[in-house]
């Protein structure tokens, strides 16, 4: 069945030939189309296959895959593809090309394919003997090959060298591989030609006349190229590129050239190209005279025009230039910000002018389609990132001028409090309100009271905000608030951040001072919030609203507290989980010594990421990738997630940041509520104890949980193992954050914080699947996808120290000694046990197919008093440190 | 390393060359309706070996190797007496996916290895009685109840229940036991999903490579209906060129359809396949029972007409064929020379459902 053959069009001299000639599709590479790298992304399938399935209807004889993409699991994507390709008769009635640089994507996409493919490609890039044997493995699963001109020395650029490696190449799989020559396909490197390095100028006469020689001295062989390298340096000037392919055909496939991967939209008629381009880009191709390149690029200009442009509408430019600041706020285009300005700039003759004209025109433009659900925070973001450029170029004028008068509608000083690393959802309120008019004085991450209080002061501010993530900047948000009641402060004190909660600020923080103070729970709300406390009629009603507000909180607290159902530490004790240690044998660890990480790609790690955090962060709220499609939010989430898939890349690219990592394990028994480690299996001696905490909620059936319940006592003899690991997606975070700080790009500096959040998590997940799979090795064979990992669908837990199931946090400090996690991952930890760099995480491994998360919540004085005596401290500062858990009323105020 | 050697075949097939070059070598009959046909009850196949286990074994045919052999080697009798020259062991599903389903999984490569030793020793005794004849036996590897290229869940296309690797593993076993049992070819036969088959030859190729020699291969595709494809959706052109890499002695057809609804197909396979081309269609299409009631001489006139028009090197009988049929069949080919092998065009040729051809 010959079908309907693709032929290179117009090529007249060589009729037969180019009947024959076979164009391969590369509409679903991820190398060669951008739209299908897109879908594959987003993990759209669906739409992907549509891609495949247009190209073979178009014509394509055989359909090129590929996976190649840091961004992605390549084999995982092959593998889905082709089965999925494998259910839709109308495009795998075509013969596939399985086209990866890395043997394992190719191997696991040859395991696929019921029909003969084609593997593209191998070489002798590391020797004769992977390449053989890769070569027989690829017979062995029946399919063709593609062999590049690549040997140990290199790639081959010169027709002498490309025809010896392909000559040998054809030797060694005639000879030793039993490859029958009709299934060796030669692909002698299409390079790209007028770059403007004179060596480069022969690279497409080069490939031709070695395609003629392999033809006439190889017999049985084909050969194939890439096609669109040649046109590389003219990236941008599509006509210019499709006249350079169409004729590099013309000459090719007259001497031999069988096949080509080429987006057939991307070829003229040979005939039908503009005589005068035709032979300047002929004389590019065929190298006939020196000055080639310069001709053509004089002429390339004139034919850009034709181009199928990205299509961005600029109309907009064209409007005066209040409105192009004003539509490149609302719109978040940066590109034009500083021009813009400065032609505003002389155009009011004051600076101040256009920041209060134009740009607080724009922003409060911003501010009421946010305030109305119309605009996300991310495109928010966006429009402030516009908004600092064009100030930042102002700035410089304003103080030559000493025009500092700008009428803020307030002031307000920001902060992570001490011991705090992370400030991703402070500075996205610190954005929004900038945008909204504020001056905002942000004092960043582990911010002493001292510092805030007396910047305070100095800029006579009119609001303090507070941000903290872990639960130990809660109580030093109580300290910052007593503090500002000695200095005899009144102004407004916001509270925020992850752990922060209305209860909390109610009963703990409000108590500490005695201005107004008030918990913001997310970005959105902060403007509305400082509204109302800067303005002269709202102030004292809102202040009363939310002082009574939080007196019923703390009433319903208490009452809570009193009939709150606990049972004492004895009878918990008791209740404990009822693991049954007679049967089981706990896994022994494969890997004795510590496991230490630091060259895991970007890319791996970024294929785990959980994205739905990420879009939280942003207070864009539904699930992954739902939200994508998604009616109100769709739009926002898809320009995010796309903004994001391309940080990544260039991180993995450019290397903007390492991740590193350890993980280990100890022999270890439980004690009571304790866990000791030992030195060594012998058990003799005691290396440390982990100290846990117990549920103490009263319940009925169900046990009262402890993590030392997870592990086997040590009166039962049974050895048992506990892990512990520390990840961070590494140092360049900040450095790369800090960098976008410097050019007035919040959006971006936000961006790379939340990226490296996910990382980390992500990290952890791959490292947890690690350990479990190898290190630890007790689940061997768990495969899992990344949505199960995601539910946490396998054996074993990681907590951390400072979360539900152990969350007191100073026992981050024996993880970090006993793992010596700083020398080995670099991450350190601050005087509240935040880990620094923010993006990291840490915690403990426990591998008892029984173990589970949970939550210890409230406990009693009983247990805190016996914590504190296991821990060697006073009972005030095991009360502080646990804080949250507190089930009782303490004497102590925050000092 | 030094490069390995390709291994060397075994001197049987060069005597099944011989054989194959100077008349139509016949195959045997139907197994698993013979089997049928003779009642065996669970007692039967459960013999002392299997007495306490612990569900039904009643319909595991190849388990009979172990617990009732001779009723097997009864069968391979008959057919030998009818004049096949090949037995095809009775270790259709003697495999560890197939097995599973008994819950026997770990017995299948002994299930094989007997399989294959039964057919052996019947052809031993035959060539013994009559040393100038020639028989031989093919260690059968069938299809297994599931399919690395079709995704059992309706609403998840990309699903699959079976991966190449562990039908490649599955297969291995089959193979070693086949091998070692003492058989002469390996007949990988019933394909319904080519993906299955590149699997097994794949561990065939590793098995041949762990023992050092080759044997012949021959690989038979099914053609579920009348448009000529396979249950994967393969034509049989792009079938054959999906499994030309094994060069197997032979490729061929058989099962699902008759004789009758097969020329077509015989007559296209023949046109394209650059070796011998075998077939061994049902006894014509199931009645309304299950049962096949076409005629020895009917399908022997079918084969014998092949035959006569040159399209056939080997034939054979499938589903619902006889003894008697067998003997019709080798009747009607008897005296007729065997296909003319084509010439391999030496074209790259490709395929997916479809095959793609292009010339040097």
């Amino acid at each position: 069945m010959p079908g309907n053959p693709t032929s290179a069009p117009g090529i007249a001299p060589a009729m037969n030939a180019a009947q024959r000639f076979v164009m391969v599709g590369e509409r679903t590479n991820v190398t060669g189309s951008a739209k299908f790298k897109k879908l594959i992304l987003a993990g759209d399938y669906e739409a992907a296959l549509d891609v495949a399935r247009e190209q073979v209807e178009n014509g394509a004889r055989i359909v090129d895959v590929n996976m190649d993409e840091a961004m992605l699991d390549s084999e995982a994507a092959m593998v889905r593809f082709l089965n999925l390709i494998a259910a839709e008769p109308d495009i795998c009635r075509v013969p596939v090309m399985i086209d990866s640089s890395k043997w394992s994507v190719i191997e696991a996409g040859l395991k696929c394919v019921q029909g003969k493919a084609i593997v593209n490609s191998i070489s002798l890039k590391e020797g004769e003997a992977p390449f053989l044997q890769q070569a027989r493995r690829i017979r062995r699963y029946g399919a063709a090959m593609v062999v590049m001109a690549f040997d140990e020395t290199g790639q081959a650029d010169t027709v002498v060298r490309k025809v010896d490696i392909c000559a040998r190449a054809y030797r060694l799989l005639t000879g030793q591989a039993g490859v029958p020559p009709q299934d060796i396909i030669f692909d002698p490197n299409i390079f790209a030609v007028a770059t403007g390095i004179e060596e480069h100028d022969g690279y497409g006469i080069a490939f031709i006349e070695a395609t003629r020689r392999i033809k006439a001295t190889l017999p049985g062989s084909h050969v194939s190229g890439g096609l669109s390298n040649l046109s590389f340096s003219f990236r941008g000037n599509e006509p210019v590129r499709r006249a350079m392919h169409s004729v590099f055909l013309y000459h090719a496939i007259p001497a031999g050239l069988d096949m080509a991967i080429v987006n057939a939209g991307q070829l003229d008629v040979y005939d039908e190209i503009k005589p005068a381009l035709r032979e300047r880009v002929e004389d590019v191709v065929l190298n006939r005279r020196p000055d080639a390149t310069d001709r053509l690029l004089e002429i390339a200009e004139e034919y850009r025009g034709g181009a199928v442009q990205q299509t961005k509408d600029d109309g907009w430019r064209d409007a005066p230039v209040e409105d192009r600041l004003i539509h490149a706020l609302v719109h978040g285009i940066a590109d034009h910000a500083e021009a813009d300005a400065e032609e505003a700039r002389l155009r009011f003759c004051k600076p101040l002018a256009v920041i209060e004209g134009p740009l607080m025109d724009g922003m409060s433009i911003v501010g009421d389609l946010f305030g109305a659900g119309k605009m996300f925070l991310p495109q928010v973001v966006k429009s402030a990132r516009v908004m600092k450029k064009a100030v930042a170029w102002l700035e410089p004028f304003m103080e030559a001028e000493q025009d500092r008068q700008r009428a803020a509608a307030g002031k307000i000083v920001m902060a992570t409090v001490k011991g705090d690393v992370h400030d991703i959802g402070k500075n996205i309120v610190g954005v929004v309100l900038r945008c909204n008019g504020y001056e905002v004085t942000d004092l960043g991450v582990m911010a002493p009271a001292e510092l805030i209080l007396d910047t305070a002061e100095a800029e006579d501010a009119d609001l303090i905000g507070l941000s903290g993530l872990i639960t130990p900047s809660l109580e030093e948000m109580c300290r910052v608030g007593a503090a500002m009641d000695r200095r005899g402060m009144t102004l407004p004190l916001l509270i925020g951040g992850a752990t922060t909660s209305r209860m909390h600020t109610a009963v703990r923080i409000e108590p500490s001072y005695g201005g107004p103070v008030v918990h913001v729970a997310d970005a959105s709300r902060a403007v509305g919030v400082t509204r109302a406390l800067l303005s002269a009629e709202r102030k004292d009603g809102f202040v009363a609203d939310t002082r009574s507000a939080f007196a019923a909180l703390r009433d319903s607290h208490a009452a809570g507290r009193r009939g709150g159902v606990q049972t004492d530490l004895a009878a918990a004790r008791a209740n404990g989980c009822p693991l049954d240690w007679t049967g089981y044998t706990p896994p022994r660890p494969a890997q004795a010594e510590p496991v230490v990480l630091d060259d895991v790609a970007i890319g791996d790690l970024a294929a785990r990421i959980d994205w739905m955090p990420f879009f939280r962060t942003w207070e864009l709220a539904g699930a992954f990738p739902r939200i994508l499609d998604d009616p109100k939010v769709g739009e926002a989430a898809r320009a995010l997630h796309a903004d994001a898939l391309a940080m990544l890349e260039r991180m993995a690219a450019e290397g903007w940041t390492r991740p590193r990592g350890v993980a280990a394990f100890w022999p270890a028994a439980r004690t009571g509520d304790d866990i000791e480690l030992y030195r060594d299996e012998a058990r003799g001696e005691v290396r440390d104890t982990l100290r846990m905490l117990r549920q103490q909620t009263a319940k009925t059936n169900r046990p009262n949980h402890c993590l030392a319940d997870f592990v086997a006592p040590k009166d039962s003899g049974v050895p048992d193992w506990v892990g512990g690991f520390c990840v961070t997606a590494g140092e360049g975070i900040e450095q790369a954050a800090a960098g976008f700080e410097r050019e007035h790009d919040d959006y971006s500096a936000i961006m790379v914080k939340a990226l490296g959040d996910r990382l980390a998590e992500a990290f952890a997940e791959w490292l947890h699947e690690k350990v479990r799979r190898e290190s630890w090795g007790y689940a061997a064979g768990e495969s899992l996808s990344n949505e199960d990992l995601i539910a946490e669908r396998y054996r074993g837990i990681r907590p951390a120290p400072g979360y539900p199931a152990c969350p007191e946090h100073t026992e981050k400090r024996r993880l970090f000694a006993l793992l010596d996690a700083e020398r080995h991952t670099g991450v350190s930890l601050t005087e509240s046990c935040a880990m620094l760099p923010a993006s990291a995480v840490s915690g403990w491994y426990f591998s008892h197919p029984e173990a589970r998360n949970f939550g210890v919540g409230k406990i009693g004085r009983d247990q805190v008093e016996d914590y504190a005596a296991r821990k060697g401290w006073s009972l005030d500062e095991a009360e502080r440190w646990l804080a949250p858990n507190l089930g009782y009323e303490t004497v102590r105020r925050a000092a | 390393m030094s490069p390995k050697t390709a291994p060397s075949f075994r001197p049987a097939a060069a005597a099944l060359e011989a054989l194959a070059a100077e008349r139509i070598p016949v195959m045997d009959g139907a197994m698993g309706t013979m089997i049928q046909a003779a009642q065996p009850t669970e007692e039967d196949f459960r013999g002392a070996a299997f007495a306490r286990h612990d569900r039904a074994l009643q319909g595991n045919n190849d388990l009979l190797n172990l617990t009732r052999p001779e009723i097997v080697r009864s069968i391979h009798e008959a057919n030998l007496a009818a004049g096949a020259d090949i037995l095809k062991a009775n270790t259709f599903n003697a495999n560890a996916i197939s097995q599973a389903d008994y819950g026997l999984a770990y017995h299948a490569a002994e299930i094989a290895r007997a399989g294959v030793r039964i057919a052996r020793d019947a052809a031993d005794a035959a060539m013994a009685a009559e040393p100038e004849r020639p028989r031989f036996v093919a260690g059968v590897l069938g299809p297994t109840n599931r399919t690395a290229s079709i995704s059992p869940d309706v609403d998840d296309p990309g699903f699959r229940n079976v991966t190449f690797d562990e039908l490649a593993a599955i297969y291995r076993e089959n193979a070693d036991a086949a091998i070692s049992g003492g058989a002469d070819i390996v007949l990988v036969e019933t394909v319904f999903d080519t993906l299955n088959a590149k699997a097994a030859l794949f561990a065939v190729e590793e098995s041949f490579e762990a023992h050092g020699f080759r044997l012949p291969v021959i690989v038979s595709g099914t053609i579920t209906d009348r448009s000529g494809r396979t249950l994967s959706g393969q034509t049989v052109e792009a079938f054959w060129t999906s499994v030309q890499h094994i060069r197997p002695f032979a490729i061929g057809l058989n099962c699902a359809l008759g004789a009758e609804q097969l020329a077509p197909f015989v007559a296209d396979l023949s046109r394209v396949a650059a070796t011998r081309l075998s077939v061994h269609p049902n006894a014509g299409l199931p009645n309304a029972f299950g049962g096949y009631d076409e005629t020895p001489d009917r399908t022997a006139s079918f084969l014998g007409g092949w035959a006569q028009d040159g399209l056939v090197n080997i034939v054979g009988g499938c589903c619902g064929t006889t003894p008697a049929h067998i003997a019709a069949i080798r009747a009607a080919v008897d005296g007729i020379a065997p296909r003319r092998v084509p010439e391999p065009a030496g074209d790259l040729t490709l395929s997916g459902l479809e095959p793609f051809n292009l010339a040097a």
